[in-house]
């Protein structure tokens, strides 16, 4: 913490200081004191107490608030220590301090100053470990490890594109219960693997460990950060979920004879892989975007419906650009937060690159366009009328556009709008796939069903 | 604790925080806010291994003190006090030793059972020790003005 103007106007907002020496008899020795801080000199001026203030060796000032929050507790919390030596003036003392240090939690939010406290905690959880001959390090149930290490929440990005494509296939005339259940369980396992491999990689890279504002949203899983699970654990999980996710790739290119579902898995595999690992590192060259539009968008989309229809369709290519752009958008907004990090890296992505009015102009165009493609693709009739039930999504768009254009330089007030910005995803997702589905029932009921419901 | 005047029990029982003072590696007092719990024997507190310098200089030496002087944060009190004590480290298992205390702390900061809730999200922060200071004397001012000398009451002499 700098000694400077700005800190001393700070100390004068507080009412009162307490001073801390060590006594006589080796005790700590403390006492609330009226100050007056003096910003032009730099100093705190002390008045005297009912107990003696020494002059002749060092003394901590600290100043502290909370603000009391009848049923939770209290926020607003914030504190200022000093250090330095007393200068005795006959009717007060001052202090010229040689440090300080403090935490104010309205600039460094809770949640980054634990962050930012990490290593100081594996360092004492390894010296814990040191002195009992056991390691001890921090636990959490296995089922939250494997939730956060694996970041479950976000395969709804694979399931929305699977769900899509099996209902445009569905509307073609062509569907399987088990196919459709073999197909999400790969596509599921491939972003398992993805997730996991990322974190590998930034971890090696040290992207996540510059990082000190991680989100649950941004800056990856932290579990390697956090000692939960060592690097060696992340890696046979990664293998795994790959291993799973080939195995079914090829039993579904075997049964379906698709060159197509073939050519398909392999784009989606090295997307998958090399979009942190090198010697590609897509993300690390601007195309995290590009490449996530592509892995979740036409990739998982035209997968599922070739799985099930054993040919490629260009109505599925047009049902997965308004996903892929949505899914584009999630991983833009949340590379926000993490711009100073990634940039310390190397890590050019596309708000490293640009400034905030054109992160924030090209989002509104990017999600707009994605509903364009939805209106324009139902009133030409490439996509079935129902699918304008995604429209009814658009308001979600300009609520995370508003976010970000106020947010924009707060992570943690950002959060709420990351986590908006995956639902514009979702429920545009899901209200695609709920029109297909009307579409496919509308066909099933009637020979002719009426336009707006094909 | 017979000894301990009232009204210092009195403020350790509401207060939401207080200036914790440990001695640091080179002998120079080291300060941190801290939620103090009183269970009517001993202060407790927690520290997060997050945290733990504190923790590395109570196990070099164990004396320390605690100040309670905000008004706001003590509900309007008026008194003011410091209690010096001699701590301990308790951390058998920082997962959970420190959930002990967690009664206390839960009638102080309602607030945590929400963090505790989010604990898959702040692991480390939840891996905890609990500093148990035993009180050895009280300096405390009944009015909270501290330009006058303070009372005192001490452990040994009360014995």
């Amino acid at each position: 913490m700098q000694i400077d103007r700005a800190l001393f106007e700070k100390l004068a907002a507080y009412p009162h200081v307490v001073v801390s020496w060590i006594g006589d008899d080796g005790f700590p020795m403390q006492t609330a004191a009226a100050f007056r801080a003096d910003a032009e000199r730099l100093e705190v001026r002390i008045e005297p107490t009912g107990v003696s203030l020494p002059t002749d060796r060092e003394v901590n000032v600290t100043v502290s608030h909370i603000r009391p929050q009848p049923g939770t507790g209290y926020d607003q919390r914030r504190y200022i220590c000093l250090w330095g030596r007393l200068a005795d003036l006959g009717d007060a003392f001052t202090l010229k301090p040689r440090r300080a240090w403090g935490w104010d939690e309205h600039e460094t939010p809770f949640f980054e100053y634990v962050e930012r406290s990490n290593p100081i905690a594996m360092e004492y959880l390894s010296k814990l470990s040191v002195e009992r001959g056991v390691e001890v390090k921090p636990k959490l149930s296995r089922f939250w490890t494997f939730l956060v290490a694996t970041r479950l929440p976000f395969l709804t990005a694979t399931i929305v594109p699977i769900l899509l494509g099996t209902a445009v296939a569905a509307y073609d005339g062509y569907f399987s219960w088990w196919l459709a259940i073999l197909t999400l369980v790969g596509g599921m396992a491939v972003h398992i693997g993805l997730n996991v491999a990322n974190d590998i990689f930034d971890a090696l890279s040290g992207a996540d460990e510059a990082n000190v504002s991680p989100t649950q949203y941004s800056g990856g899983s932290r579990v390697i950060q956090r000692g939960l699970v060592t690097l060696r654990q992340m890696s046979l999980i990664s293998i795994v979920a790959y291993t799973v996710a080939i195995g079914i790739g090829l039993y579904l290119v075997i049964a379906r004879s698709s060159v197509e579902l073939f050519v398909i898995g392999v784009v989606g595999v090295f997307l998958s892989v090399f979009y942190t690992a090198p010697p590609f590192r897509l993300v690390h060259r601007g195309l995290g975007e590009v490449t996530t539009a592509l892995g979740f968008g036409p990739v998982m989309v035209l997968g599922a419906y070739v799985v099930q229809a054993e040919k490629l369709s260009g109505e599925a290519f047009v049902a997965s650009i308004p996903v892929a752009i949505l899914i584009a958008l999630i991983l833009y907004v949340n590379e926000i937060p993490d711009r100073s990090s990634d940039a310390t890296v190397g890590k050019r992505t596309l708000p490293v690159r640009f400034g905030k009015a054109l992160i924030t102009q090209g989002f509104l165009v990017a999600a707009l366009s994605a509903f364009a493609v939805i209106a324009i693709g139902a009133l030409t009739g490439l996509l079935p009328t129902p699918t304008l039930l995604a429209l009814l999504a658009l308001p979600i768009a300009f609520k995370v556009y508003d976010g970000i254009r106020d947010h924009y330089d707060r992570p943690y007030d950002l959060m709420a709008t990351m986590g908006k910005n995956v639902q514009l995803h979702l429920v545009t997702g899901l209200l695609l796939f709920a029109g297909y589905l009307i579409a496919v029932i509308a066909d099933k009921v009637s020979d002719s069903p009426p336009g707006i419901l094909s | 604790m017979s000894w301990m005047p009232e009204e210092v029990k009195e403020l350790l029982r509401t207060a939401l925080v207080g200036e914790f003072t440990v001695i640091g590696k080179h002998g120079e007092p080291v300060t941190h806010p801290l939620l103090p719990l009183w269970d009517g024997e001993r202060i407790y507190m927690t520290s997060s291994v997050s945290f733990s310098r504190k923790l590395d200089h109570i196990k070099r030496d164990p004396r320390v003190s605690l100040s309670i002087s905000d008004r706001v944060a003590s509900r309007g009190l008026e008194t003011r006090a410091t209690v010096q004590g001699t701590a301990r480290v308790i951390e058998d298992d920082p997962h959970t030793t420190w959930e002990q205390v967690l009664p206390l702390w839960r009638a102080k900061e309602p607030a945590i059972d929400f963090f505790l809730s989010k604990r898959f999200a702040l692991p480390l922060f939840f891996e905890r020790s609990i500093i148990e200071v035993t009180p050895v004397r009280v300096y405390w001012w009944p009015d909270g003005d501290t330009t006058k000398a303070p009372r005192v009451a001490d452990a040994k002499e009360a014995a």
